[in-house]
């Protein structure tokens, strides 16, 4: 039954897979380019998130 | 050259906007409320460990296949509903396991409130924000094909290693997912606030079970 499930949840992210590559062709092709800055205002809100995960390991342990 | 009628036009759009973003974060409420009704049904009926893919699988069709095409009627209202639920009902087991670990309690509330907190805090700067994040949308795209395949290849392998870099993309994915929703509904480009509380209600879904993994793994002395 486990082995079944397994192969089924693999089937359904492969079947995702086939779903999302033209969404991700569209996206690279024609989605919008980052300007001056962009990637720096999301680069401090992700460090963010990482200094949080490390802090909540910290504090589980 | 502004006239009345551009203004009248401009002042439409912002209120349609806020009216998305309203109905999105009100149904967002409703469907993490009602995700975690069923969450604790599930664990009062002791549900086995194989519900949690019966449900993922079965949610993730739904969301593939029917939701996009209901999203434009009632209808998608009471199939994200049902979609939510089956994926708490999924996290009875996954919370259960915990529960019969040491200090299990505790790695939930923490996941929990990380959860909470990445949420807000993200969703928050989006709002607050001046710069448009739609640009991260092929980077993100690209970066859950990547991610898919490595789940696809630990389903089958298992490694601990592999399940914590996993997690920690998914934390790193999902959070730029919310930037990247939030922004294009302060935006106006997406404009169904169906679609829209589900790509945030599966970014917040995603950082919980990851949160919790990472958690379990890295919390155990």
């Amino acid at each position: 039954m486990e082995m079944f499930l397994k192969i089924a949840a693999a089937g359904v992210l492969i079947m995702m897979l086939f779903f999302l590559w033209p969404t991700v062709k569209n996206w690279q092709e024609n989605g919008p380019k980052a300007q001056r800055g962009d990637w720096m205002a999301v680069a401090l809100p992700l460090g963010g998130v990482v200094l949080l995960v490390v802090l909540l390991v910290l504090m589980v342990r | 050259m502004v006239n009345q009628y551009s203004v009248a036009q401009t002042a439409q759009g912002v209120l349609a906007t806020n009216r998305v973003l309203k109905n999105t974060y009100l149904l967002l409420s409703a469907t993490l409320g009602f995700s975690a009704i069923t969450a604790m049904i599930s664990m009062a009926l002791a549900m086995p460990s194989w519900t949690y893919l019966v449900c993922i699988i079965g949610a993730m069709l739904l969301g593939m296949f029917a939701l996009p095409r209901a999203a434009q009627s009632a209808s998608g209202v009471g199939l994200i509903f049902l979609i939510t639920g089956m994926l708490g009902f999924g996290l009875g087991p996954i919370l259960n396991a915990y529960l019969l670990q040491e200090g299990g309690g505790q790695i939930i509330a923490t996941a929990f409130g990380g959860t909470a907190a990445i949420f807000l805090g993200l969703s928050g700067y989006a709002l607050m924000s001046k710069r448009d994040f739609s640009f991260l949308g092929g980077f993100i795209f690209a970066g859950m094909m990547v991610m898919i395949v490595a789940m696809v290849a630990n389903i089958f392998l298992q490694m601990p290693a592999l399940q914590l870099a996993i997690a920690s993309g998914i934390i790193l994915l999902m959070s730029g997912f919310i930037l990247f929703d939030t922004s294009r509904i302060k935006s106006g480009e997406e404009t169904n606030y169906i679609m829209a509380t589900y790509g945030i209600y599966l970014s917040i879904f995603n950082i919980f079970i990851s949160l919790l993994q990472i958690l379990g793994i890295l919390g155990d002395d």
